[in-house]
């Protein structure tokens, strides 16, 4: 009776660690589409660094460890470092590679020194720094569950109604500004979508790994359609599939951490979009040139043997 | 115990040298992020290393991470090349999957090998000087000082006997192919030594941190000069002193010293954005500025001199009729004809402004123009 308990509630911690990696994946796979379209695929990778610091002061000013205020800290961080890169580039000739080099390590630096600091003063053990670099999916609980599925909701919702202007703002920033679009406000608006994504993922999979969260899914979709609301709702697919999958390989095997296997079957789904997707993979095109030279073969051949006929 | 290790100094200061030094072509090539992309994804190269040395600071470990680093550089243009995905993406699924394949490794061996993974990642700085070098069982310093500097000298050497060509594919990969000179073999030998230099300084700073020293500096220097060599020399400048202020503080208030060289590093790069001459964010406004007014003269003299001699000149040239015919707020005309006067382009009898010599030449040298 006894191990029969302790199997169903590990079957009921499976479940919601699957789902909530399902969530996360739907809405980083969604948002990442705009990133990876934007060619912004690494801003994730800068936003989910720059975040430490946010995390840091949070505990230092609240002196609670309570999820929300975390993520909300966070939040800050990140957002005001993506908004400092995207400064530095406007206003000087930093290119936007090194802005973002240089915002992601000294953020994260400074979110060290936070973190030494807090160590110092014997106030909290360095738990929560770790779960912050390498994610615990095994620590998310039903409460995280509605944690990410209504701000992600929320995200995804502002996304689906600001649908055209981000279209427009992502293929051609010109001709949105021309039209009177306020292509700044909406550039924020649209890094602030990435950062809700990004802070709700930073506990399951952590900050090394989140970037490949929103950029994984979007680029194996991207394999598979030209058109931005298929890519969007392929990617959430891809992202919430490799959410479940890569909870359930690690939960099979003892020693494989959920945050990696998420992120190598998310780069799986890549392997596999990139050799076999119908229009763009390699197999189909390399078949696809095989075939044309052989028809071309045949027609010079033929071309040869018969010159009048054909010419006629 | 006010005594600052010295041997801790040294290590900071040829890290950061020897990071700056490959890192201005990275940032002046655009390629900063290939040295976030190296510092994660060596993480498996280090790994199996040590599980084969069961040593960080072994040759072979180099060796090894040196290689997966120049694998990820393969792999990210591997996948560039297919087309099917942009260069910032490649990079972008490159090294998380390298470095979850590092993770995974170390935690299905977790009982076997003991590696510390916050030390790969972050590193420790105070720790660094406690491995020592010994030869023939004399102490002759921290390990990593040897290394580091081996890695400097290492990076100076190659820049220096490849500098024409480094400069080349930098400025001009094109014209470097038509030369005849084969971009690819500098740029392996680049990113060969950026991985080397990235698996050294882990070591000391952590993997993360790297990113600072190798992006921080150039970025620095990138906005004070337009000449090569001084930005290599100025880089390595901020380098140093970005490290011996970052460690002096950092003693000071006993945190992470690896994380208040980077913090110093952003600190440093904020105060140039703003102040630096000419291109800083003070200089551009102070421009913006003077650029306003400076317009707003000729303005002022253009007006005047397109009704000087008319009938309409009397009416015309009353400052109170600027508010009408240029639409100036009375204070920001007011403002326009005290610089005017005090520029002596115009000058003023009861509220008639008439042009002078001066003010003439420019208005008509605004108009040809």
């Amino acid at each position: 009776m006894a191990n029969f308990l302790f199997l169903t509630h590990i079957d009921y911690t499976l479940i919601v660690v699957a789902l909530g990696a399902a969530l996360l994946g739907t809405v980083s796979g969604a948002l990442g589409t705009y990133a990876v379209l934007r060619r912004q695929s690494l801003l994730g990778d800068a936003i989910s660094h720059a975040a430490l610091p946010g995390i840091a002061l949070a505990f230092i000013l609240t002196g609670s460890k309570t999820p929300l205020i975390l993520i909300l800290g966070a939040a800050v961080a990140g957002w005001l470092g993506a908004l400092v890169i995207l400064s530095i580039v406007r206003l000087s000739r930093i290119k936007y590679d090194s802005a973002l080099a240089l915002i992601l390590s000294t953020f994260f630096g400074f979110g060290l020194v936070l973190f030494s600091l807090i160590q110092r003063t014997g106030n909290a053990n360095q738990a929560g720094l770790d779960t912050f670099i390498f994610g615990q999916a095994a620590t998310i609980l039903e409460r995280d569950v509605l944690t990410i599925g209504i701000l992600g909701g929320l995200a995804i919702i502002i996304m689906v109604i600001l649908w055209k202007e981000l279209k427009l703002l992502i293929f051609d920033e010109g001709f949105a500004a021309s039209l009177g679009f306020p292509i700044r406000l909406l550039d924020i608006l649209l890094t602030s979508l990435l950062v809700i994504a990004i802070v709700l993922g930073l506990q399951a999979v952590g900050a090394v790994l989140m970037s490949a969260m929103l950029v994984a899914p979007a680029v194996a979709a991207r394999q598979w359609t030209n058109k931005l609301n298929l890519m969007v709702l392929f990617s959430a697919g891809f992202g919430a599939f490799a959410g479940v999958s890569g909870t359930i390989i690690s939960s099979s095997t003892t020693g494989l951490p959920t945050g990696p296997m998420i992120i190598l079957c998310a780069t799986l789904f890549v392997g596999i979009s990139i050799a076999f997707a119908p229009k763009r993979g390699i197999i189909f095109d390399g078949i696809r040139q095989l075939r044309n030279r052989r028809s071309l073969k045949l027609a010079v051949s033929r071309l040869l043997k018969n010159p009048q006929k054909e010419s006629k | 115990m006010p005594n600052l290790n010295l041997d801790i100094i040294l290590i900071a200061v040829a890290t950061a040298s020897a990071c700056a030094l490959p890192g201005v072509f990275l940032v002046l090539r655009r390629m900063t992020l290939m040295s976030d992309a190296i510092s994660h994804a060596i993480l498996p190269g280090i790994v199996l290393a040590f599980f084969l040395t069961h040593s960080l600071s072994s040759p072979l470990l180099i060796l090894a991470a040196g290689a997966t680093g120049v694998l990820t550089v393969v792999f990210v243009e591997l996948l560039q090349k297919t087309k099917l995905v942009k260069e910032d993406a490649a990079i972008g699924l490159t090294f998380p999957a390298l470095f979850s394949i590092g993770v995974i490794l170390i935690s299905k061996h977790a009982s076997s090998v003991h590696l510390d993974i916050d030390a790969v990642l972050l590193g420790e700085l105070a720790y660094a000087p406690l491995n020592r070098l010994k030869v023939f069982g004399y102490d002759i310093g921290p390990t990593s000082l040897y290394v580091m500097s081996g890695l400097l000298i290492l990076n100076l050497i190659f820049i220096i006997i490849f500098y024409k060509e480094l400069k080349l594919i930098t400025f001009d990969t094109s014209l470097a192919t038509t030369l005849g000179f084969t971009p690819a073999i500098i740029h392996y030998g680049l990113m060969t030594l950026v991985s080397m230099t990235t698996v050294g300084a882990f070591d000391a700073v952590g993997s993360i941190l790297v990113v600072a020293l190798i992006a921080g500096p150039p970025a620095t220097a990138y906005l004070m000069t337009d000449s090569l060599p001084r930005m290599l020399i100025l880089s390595v400048v901020i380098g140093c002193v970005n490290a011996v202020i970052g460690y002096m503080i950092a003693y000071v208030l006993d945190v992470s010293i690896a994380g208040l060289i980077a913090t110093v590093t952003l600190l440093v790069f904020a105060f140039i954005f703003i102040l630096v001459p000419n291109r800083g964010l003070l200089a551009i406004a102070r421009r913006h500025i003077r650029q306003k007014w400076e317009f707003a003269q000729t303005m002022l003299v253009i007006h005047l001199f397109n009704h000087e001699g008319l009938p309409e000149a009397h009416t015309e040239s009353e400052i109170a009729h600027l508010h009408e015919h240029l639409q100036w707020e009375p204070t920001f005309a007011s403002q326009v004809v005290k610089y005017a006067l005090n520029n002596r382009y115009v000058s003023q009898k009861a509220a008639q402004l008439t042009l002078t010599d001066r003010g003439r030449t420019i208005a008509q040298k605004a108009l040809v123009q």
